[in-house]
């Protein structure tokens, strides 16, 4: 760990500033401490934002207005989202473990950086950590690597439970910049890709600030986050899938789809949704939706097993969603 | 006064059973316990003196070569740091268990990827961490072999054996089996990081360190450091886990005491929890060729077990995955092989039951193999095939509880009553049991201690005997409170001083019945001195609640001992029990799990042991033994593997994020059984070592489960789904 200059920011206009002029955001501080004691991250100072007033759930617009402050558990308990996005509670507890739950916020989580392992180790070649170093974990262990949106620079995935359930549910990202004012991004969005600058992880400017997310009207049908791991709790998932499906007169009539453990960010594909939509809720139809996902997947020796994983994933989930319609 | 027993003869005696203070045996309370939960026992680490320095150690990256620079120039002027140290009397890596002199030593040769090449010493941690973390060493590269499969392999004679001819068996089998299988490397994981706090006075220094075996880490520790073993004190009263890491001293702990000594200042040094994985010790992955010959009956008629393994050059220890082979299973015609490659990967040791922790859990996977191939239930086939001496000798058993175990858990568990293999369901889970026997050598080691009976009629107990969590504080307290007839809270056990007498230390499974064994033995004396000063024989001396019966009469301990002490020495050490008999401890096991025919997921829903070890000295702490064992079993066959990069030999996972031990949702109610033993030929107490039974064998229950739930075999470790999934029909 480096020395670092500490500051409790007042305000949003001071907290602004402050990350403008090199200040990195800290809340909950779960991923960054543990970066900055191994000096993957040697921040010059970090702006405390945990007392400005971000930590309340409002209505907003038919949807909700989540603070960037509410931590993990608190909004996988709030009654609104256990009721109505059910596949958001369920993304929140199937990630990391209570104690960081309790700690970890809503924009530190979306913040959260990757857990490749070349890129928490220093001593290896990473793209992300020092660019143009190059890229360890090509042609090195991957079986926490993407299959979807990497490039030759970079095969990290986003390790976010809650950000696959939020950009299922077309979640906006309210950002307020340092001119104070507030600006609506798609969560989708939020993220670049790779390309040739891993280390340029969002679309975010110096002095940004997440300080919401918006949820949009709950959609209607059936929702859930399943998520595949190398064990029962405590671990990153190897794949998941949010997902939401309504069902009119025997027809898919609506599909929202979101894939975790195996891109850059939260992984969607609008083609698949594409084809669900219209189609009955049988298996010819489930199989033809994991065709069009897997037929981009790029895979390395020690990710292969994901491609048949997610498939039988997406597969069951759809049939699960559908079960009482399918007849 | 002392009472030495050399084990030669089995003490059929029972004198703890002839006790009437009703202690032994008890699910006793730790002693400690409180301590424990409430932050005030010292763990190696703590309680630091007044002017600690602290150090960091700086790893090695690159798998073999030679440090030409430190390149500490920059480091050595950053704020706070008072000294980068190295040179010839670091350790390239731990001691193995009972060494007793220095490992390889030198930090200017590099043999592994995460090697302990130097050490920054600073005001504070964070200054410390800091300087190793930019540290610029200058390294010259060598030609590393990161890959066991690569080496052509040692095949030291001593460790090969064959009798009979069991390419005969095989091919003249009714039903054989012919498979190889792999084992990952395995992390101790042990809670507590390895450290060291080190402190010079006069020329000799005192260690707070994390250690297993004092009488061992004093003779490693001043080996090292070149001075005499009589200039090293350690103390190591508390111990978060060791798990075999902390059997031999570790590079911490030696880097502590130089930089001490150069400084003039205590140094406090503690791994991270990488370094844990890089420098400490790891179980060498393994390949074992199993074959397995046997006739209509299922009756074995030969057995091979061929294995390869690895280790640093240099290195004596290599996994002695076969130990428990030549015993477990009748057969007249048998082959033994053990090959060793010698790689630059983190060293190889003792972790979590060397040897029949894989050994047992592949050889019973290949007997369920079996099983399944003969068409006889697998609890039927164990049973058959015990057998009545040491195969191919004439060794008798001093006990043999193995049948008794697999009845006892059959029942237990209600096996009878499972559904037929491939057919259960819940939903898209699959499920299925399977069972393993569990087997491990038992032994006992040289162990004395000194109990001290007070004027006041309390007693205490000095031993430089460990306590890594596995419960030396309660049995010790339990035994001398038997044995003296006093309340345990009128005992106090003192241990993990190495000024005390010196005991077996925790490894191997030998601590409780070895370090009880002169528990016992030193009061025995305490008996025999009282006897003769109420004039009575020992043996008709009945002591309890403080007081002392005999010819009618009962007095107050306090009022016999007339204001002085009773003091003496007890120490066991092993004889001809050792070889005249074959010991080991039996156990059985049985597992239920899902597995998720959708992810190939495994989840095991429950799982039982039944275990025979000798005379239980304290129901609660060996049972927690037991579920420990079983619950590392559970990551064995599901989850926990050592990652290297094959390209530099590097431990990718070396954090507890992606070095997946079980947690507690991986871990279902488990239910353990203690049978009633008394083992004559074991130790003057009729115990023997649990410690790590619970864990011989464990893996293959929840393997062979995993097979009778979807019909998928997996004969390499962990059964990760990835593992699962093809043998898996479609969704």
């Amino acid at each position: 760990m480096t020395p670092f200059a500490y500051h409790r920011a007042g305000d949003l206009a001071e907290a602004t500033t402050l990350a403008k002029s090199g200040g990195t955001i800290i809340a909950g501080g779960t991923n960054l401490l543990d970066l900055m004691k191994l000096e993957v991250m040697t921040p010059p100072s970090v702006v405390d934002i945990t007392r400005l007033d971000l930590a309340g759930i409002e209505p907003q617009e038919g949807g909700l207005r989540i603070g960037a402050l509410v931590t993990n558990s608190d909004l996988a308990a709030d009654a609104r989202v256990r009721r109505d996005y059910p596949a958001l509670a369920m993304a929140l507890l199937s990630g990391a473990s209570g104690p960081l739950r309790n700690k970890a916020t809503t924009g530190g989580n979306l913040l959260q950086r990757t857990r490749c392992y070349y890129f928490t180790d220093t001593a290896m070649a990473c793209n992300k950590r020092a660019p143009g170093s190059g890229c360890a974990a090509l042609g090195g262990v991957t079986r926490l690597h993407a299959i979807f949106g990497a490039s030759d620079h970079c095969i990290a995935t986003h390790p976010s439970d809650m950000a696959v359930a939020m950009a299922m549910l077309d979640a906006t990202v309210e950002v307020t910049g340092t001119d104070g004012a507030t600006r609506g991004l798609p969560l989708a969005d939020l993220y670049c890709l790779p390309e040739d600058h891993p280390e340029r992880e969002t679309v975010l400017a110096p002095g940004d600030i997440i300080t919401a997310v918006i949820l949009p009207a709950p959609g209607h049908g059936r929702q859930t986050y399943r998520k595949v791991r190398d064990r029962a709790s405590y671990a990153f998932a190897l794949v998941s899938v949010a997902a939401r499906i309504r069902v009119e007169d025997g027809h898919i009539a609506e599909a929202a789809l979101a894939f975790g453990g195996v891109a850059p960010r939260p992984w969607r594909n609008p083609g698949v949704e594409a084809e669900l939509v219209g189609e009955p809720p049988v298996r010819a139809t489930f199989e033809a939706a994991a065709d069009i996902l897997l037929s981009g997947a790029e895979v390395h020796d020690g990710n292969a097993f994901k491609s048949p994983l997610l498939r039988r994933t997406l597969i069951a989930t759809l049939s699960a969603l559908t079960k009482d319609h399918d007849a | 006064m002392t009472a030495h027993m050399k084990m030669d003869e089995p003490d059929r005696r029972n004198r703890l059973d002839a006790m009437v203070q009703g202690i032994v045996g008890t699910p006793m309370d730790r002693p400690d316990g409180p301590k424990k939960v409430t932050g005030t026992a010292t763990y190696a680490h703590d309680g630091q003196p007044a002017g600690v320095l602290y150090g960091v150690l700086v790893r090695a990256t690159t798998a073999r070569g030679t440090l030409d620079d430190l390149g500490a120039t920059e480091v050595k002027a950053l704020p706070g740091v008072r000294g980068v140290f190295h040179g010839k009397r670091f350790l390239r890596n731990p001691a193995q268990g009972t060494a007793g002199k220095a490992p390889v030593q030198g930090s200017a040769d590099i043999y592994y990827f995460g090697q302990p090449v130097a050490l920054v010493v600073a005001e504070t941690f964070e200054q410390a961490r800091h300087g190793a973390q930019t540290i610029l060493l200058k390294i010259s590269a060598g030609d590393a072999e990161t890959d066991p499969d690569r080496v052509k392999p040692e095949t030291p004679a001593k460790k090969q054996s064959e009798v009979g001819d069991l390419d005969a068996a095989m091919a003249s089998a009714a039903f054989a089996v012919d498979r190889t299988y792999s084992t990952p490397g395995h992390n101790s994981a042990a809670m507590e990081p390895h450290a060291a706090i080190a402190q010079w006075t006069d020329g000799a220094v005192t260690v707070h360190a994390s250690c297993q075996m004092l009488r061992f880490n004093v003779k490693e520790l001043a080996d090292s450091l070149g001075v005499a073993e009589s200039k090293v004190h350690l103390l190591s009263p508390f111990i978060g886990g060791g798990f075999g890491s902390k059997l031999g001293i570790s590079p911490e702990t030696v880097a502590a005491a130089l930089a001490a000594r150069e400084l003039g200042a205590p140094v406090a040094v503690a791994l991270s929890r990488p370094q844990v994985f890089e420098a400490t010790m790891r179980r060498s992955e393994t390949e074992q060729r199993i074959r397995l010959a046997a006739g209509q009956d299922g009756r074995l008629t030969g057995i091979g077990h061929e294995v390869l393994v690895s280790n640093l050059p240099d290195e004596e220890f290599s996994e002695p995955v076969t130990q428990a082979t030549p015993f477990l299973y009748r057969g007249e015609n048998r082959v033994i092989g053990h090959n060793i490659a010698r790689v630059n990967r983190t060293c190889a040791g003792s972790v979590r039951a060397p040897g029949e922790a894989v050994g047992v859990t592949m050889l019973e996977v290949a007997m369920d193999e079996l099983a399944t191939a003969a068409g006889i239930d697998p609890v039927e086939l164990r049973r058959r095939n015990i057998p009545e001496t040491v195969p191919t000798k004439d060794t008798p058993f001093s006990s043999h509880m193995l049948e008794a175990a697999l009845d006892d858990g059959a029942k237990a568990f209600g096996w009878a009553d499972r559904p037929k293999p491939h057919t259960a369901t819940d939903g898209e889970w699959l499920l299925g049991c399977g069972m393993s026997s569990a087997a491990r050598v038992n032994m006992i080691m040289q162990s004395a201690a000194r109990v001290t009976l007070n004027p006041d009629g309390s007693a205490v107990i000095e031993t430089d005997m460990t306590d890594i969590g596995t419960g030396s504080y309660a049995i010790l307290t339990q035994i001398a409170a038997e044995m003296l007839g006093l309340s345990p809270d009128r005992v106090e056990a003192r241990l993990g001083d190495s000024s005390f007498p010196k005991a077996s230390g925790s490894g191997g499974s030998v601590g409780a019945a070895s370090s009880g064994s002169s528990v016992f033995l030193a009061c025995e004396a305490i008996r025999e001195t009282l006897a003769t000063t109420l004039g009575v024989s020992e043996a008709d001396l009945t002591l309890k609640d403080g007081h002392a019966i005999a010819g009618n009469t009962r007095k107050a301990l306090p009022e016999i001992l007339a204001g002085e002490p009773i003091t003496a020495e007890g120490e066991i050490e092993p004889g001809k029990t050792a070889k005249a008999v074959k010991q080991a401890t039996y156990g059985a096991f049985f597992a239920e799990v899902g597995v998720n025919r959708v992810t190939g997921e495994v989840r095991v829903r429950r799982m039982h042991g039944s275990f025979a070890a000798g005379r239980i000295l304290n129901k609660k702490t060996a049972r927690s033994q037991c579920l420990g064992g079983m619950t590392f079993g559970i990551g064995m066959a599901l989850t926990e593997e050592l990652v290297h990069d094959l390209r530099d030999g590097h431990i990718v996972n070396h954090n507890l994020a992606e070095y997946h031990i079980p947690v507690n949702a991986d871990v279902p109610q488990l239910t353990v059984n203690l049978l009633e033993e008394r083992d004559p030929w074991a130790s003057p107490i009729q115990a023997k070592g649990i410690g790590e039974l619970g864990i011989c064998g464990a893996g293959a229950a929840i393997l062979n489960a995993i097979f009778d739930a979807s019909g998928v075999r997996v004969r390499d470790l962990p059964a990760t789904l990835d593992r699962i999934l093809p043998g898996l029909p479609d969704v």
